[in-house]
């Protein structure tokens, strides 16, 4: 034992974070200790497992990303960017959450452009009074999300309002991906011929989300389909098919995603009602409340379109994904008219498949 | 789910389809005027009129609530959303009704108006009771079928001595409808009536014998599944080859003839007879809604607020009055389309959910290019 007093400033008292009855309130926002102390106490711990070499102490406001080829083996492909906002209310529904939402929903972006999700940056504005535990869970769901679409989240920021000025909490994601070289995926590409595939069924998250929302309950659960794609798009790309357009139909559903491509394309569609796989729970649901499945959310569903000749190959190759095994052939692209996407309903008669308008409401009557 | 797939068998389609191209004569129009949005969106939404016989020719009536507001009424409402202290409880597809001075209630909300979106009446007396401070002011609108809720909510505030909610009502009944539409000055070439379930439910059958006795008037209640409809129309145009004209039921699993006895003798207790009523397309009619009876007159927005309608005209050429008398189709007005679009509404036919003009729109608009090609 040394008898030299210790001359070394005691450090300053922080009180450790109260992670099972805490609350966000403004500190946390506004850059200090506390919001220094949130940072180390939630997130670094949980965001470092996603990236082993990141999360340096510098307490730098960006990543320094590895030198390209950012993906092992290749020539390296083109960079993809991708950002998204996440406002979901409920912050936990059943099959997700807020902050795996925020990851796969930047990943699936990513992987829509046929590229490898690498990097994630996150930012959240948090609501003045929202439990930390509450907070914990988000984040380490997060976290999880990411290790397991093998992405890192690298840099992040927070902020916190007055309560009142947000719906608990806000996650914004920014992702970094790499595509395969060669690989060209755009909505504009779709071409007259061309075969439509969809990868499930539709209308899982919007359904589960309104229910919970509306406090309905049903018999069976109706979970979020919610998942990160990039995987059963690599299978999809490693068949070598001529894959034009992947994309995933989130908001609006599939029906207003088709419109858009179909615009882009300035090509039209024909649908076939009966190869478009609902799941009865969600189509009891929509039955109930007077909603058309065919515009509800999802979040783990990719539409495909392709060479007609690709179409049975690649159904098969996404058929043999965990993500894919329900995946059909609901259609094909046609010359026109431009921008219209028509479908033979099960009773044999045509009907045009608009746009969404408007927010998916309840009928009154 | 299986009970709603019943009414959704294609097979069990075509082969009503085929019934009916046997059974039409060649040689005559079925002119049927399905009187309800929820029919007209399900012949469109199925593809249900590519599979009638080209002599059936299936007219849209005035059955939407939203789309027999008139814009004097939405002003009303407006009007009192930008009370001081007030929150005003409305359904989502009423808030993008145009009204006056290029307002809508949705635009007097970006205003600063507390107007609020509710699923049902519920909501708004939850609203009430989260608020006891703010008076909540629920925007009543429907045909029977939302009327026995709107009653129940008014009894519920008075149980309970909510004294800050009251209801702005706009109830309306569906036989004076049909009687407007039959005693046109110009009346519209009609072989049949196909009758709205939801609305029978609670008032039964019986309201509609008038029009057989009285019209020559085939009628059949019908049900909103595609399959519902297919059997109604088979239904009536048997009735016309046999030169009957009878009330039918299609919808036996929910509607009798007696209606729903509890559901009017509440109606009755809380609601009573408007001398007059306007209705969009239609105009003033006597005895053709409902306001709060005397002894709930304290919970009537009208009088609670001194409210009082205005008669505003609809945009010069709007056509959603003689679409909504069966006169014209979506297709026939010059706006359809083009200056008014189910994003950007003119009449109150784009606007609801259930209205003709959405319907054609949203399903329909493929029939019109077919056509020109």
């Amino acid at each position: 034992m040394s008898d030299i007093p210790s001359t070394a400033a005691k450090p300053a008292y922080v009180r450790p974070l109260d992670l099972k009855h805490g609350r966000i309130d403004l500190t946390h926002g506004a850059g200090g200790r506390a919001s220094h102390q949130l940072i180390e106490t939630v997130f670094r711990p949980a965001f470092a497992q996603t990236w082993p070499g990141g999360w340096q102490d510098g307490g730098d406001d960006g990543a320094l990303l590895p030198d390209m080829p950012l993906t092992p083996g290749t020539a390296g492909g083109k960079l993809v960017m991708a950002t998204d906002a996440h406002v979901v209310s409920p912050l936990f529904f059943p099959g997700g959450d807020i902050g795996s939402l925020a990851v796969h929903g930047t990943v699936n972006d990513l992987a829509m452009m046929g590229a490898r999700p690498l990097y994630l940056s996150v930012s959240f504005i948090l609501e003045e009074g929202l439990p930390l535990s509450e907070l914990q869970r988000v984040v380490q769901s997060m976290a999880r999300a990411a290790r397991e679409a093998e992405v890192a989240i690298v840099a992040g920021d927070t902020k916190v309002v007055e309560r009142g000025k947000a719906d608990g909490l806000y996650i914004s994601t920014t992702g970094l991906g790499q595509c395969r070289p060669g690989v060209q995926l755009s909505g504009r590409l779709a071409q007259a011929g061309d075969a439509v595939l969809l990868s499930g069924t539709v209308g899982d998250h919007g359904v589960a989300i309104l229910s919970q929302r509306e406090g309905l309950r049903f018999d069976a659960p109706i979970a979020s389909d919610c998942a990160a794609l990039h995987g059963l798009v690599a299978h999809m790309l490693d068949t070598g098919a001529a894959l034009r357009v992947l994309r995933d139909p989130t908001r609006g559903g599939l029906a207003t995603t088709l419109n858009e491509i179909a615009v882009a394309s300035g090509v039209g569609m024909q649908l076939d009602e009966s190869a478009i796989a609902v799941n009865p729970t969600v189509a009891a649901a929509c039955e109930f409340m007077g909603l058309d499945p065919l515009y509800m959310a999802n979040e783990g569903k990719l539409i495909a379109i392709c060479a007609a000749s690709d179409a049975e190959r690649l159904l098969n190759a996404m058929r043999a994904h965990p993500l894919g095994r329900q995946a059909c052939h609901i259609g094909h692209v046609t010359a026109g008219p431009a921008g219209q996407v028509r479908m033979r309903t099960t009773f044999g008669g045509q009907r045009m498949l608009d746009w969404l308008m408007g927010e998916p409401l309840p009928r009154i009557c | 789910m299986k009970y709603v797939s019943e009414f959704r068998d294609p097979q069990l389609a075509q082969q009503l389809a085929q019934a009916m191209a046997n059974e039409v004569h060649p040689d005559r129009l079925y002119r049927f005027m399905e009187f309800c949005g929820g029919h007209t969106h399900a012949l469109a939404r199925y593809g249900v009129l590519d599979l009638l016989p080209s002599q059936v020719q299936m007219i849209h009536g005035p059955g939407c609530p939203v789309c027999v507001l008139p814009i004097g009424r939405i002003d009303m409402a407006i009007e009192v959303a930008r009370r001081p202290g007030v929150i005003l409880a409305s359904y989502g597809d009423t808030l993008r009704i145009p009204a006056s001075k290029g307002l809508s209630l949705m635009g007097a909300r970006a205003q600063g108006a507390d107007v609020r979106v509710v699923y049902s009446v519920d909501d708004a007396l939850q609203l009430a009771r989260t608020w006891p401070d703010r008076e909540v002011v629920f925007l009543a609108i429907g045909f029977e079928t939302t009327t026995p809720p709107t009653a129940v909510a008014i009894q519920t505030a008075r149980r309970e001595g909510l004294r800050n909610f009251s209801v702005l009502c706009n109830h309306v009944l569906t036989p004076a409808a049909m009687h407007a539409i039959l005693d046109q000055p110009e009346p519209v070439a009609l072989d049949g009536l196909v009758g709205p379930a939801h609305v029978s439910t609670i008032i039964g059958s019986r309201p509609y014998e008038v029009f057989a006795s009285d019209y020559h008037l085939p009628v059949v209640i019908a049900g909103f599944e595609p399959l519902d409809v297919m059997q109604a129309v088979l239904m009536l145009i048997r009735q016309v080859n046999e030169g009957r004209a009878e009330v039918e039921n299609e919808f036996t699993r929910a509607v009798n003839r007696e209606g729903n006895a509890r559901a009017i003798a509440l109606t009755d207790e809380v609601f009573a007879l408007r001398d007059q009523f306007e209705w969009r397309g239609l105009g003033s009619m006597p005895h053709s809604a409902l306001r709060l009876g005397d002894r709930y007159a304290d919970m009537d927005a009208e009088l609670r607020f001194a409210l009082s309608t205005r008669v505003v005209p609809d945009h010069p050429r709007c056509e959603c009055g003689p679409i909504l008398r069966g006169h014209k189709r979506p297709q026939d007005c010059v706006l359809f389309g083009t200056i008014c679009t189910p994003d950007q509404p003119t009449g109150a036919c784009m606007v609801s959910s259930e209205g003709a003009c959405a319907a054609h729109y949203r399903y329909g608009r493929h029939q019109a290019d077919e056509v020109a090609a």
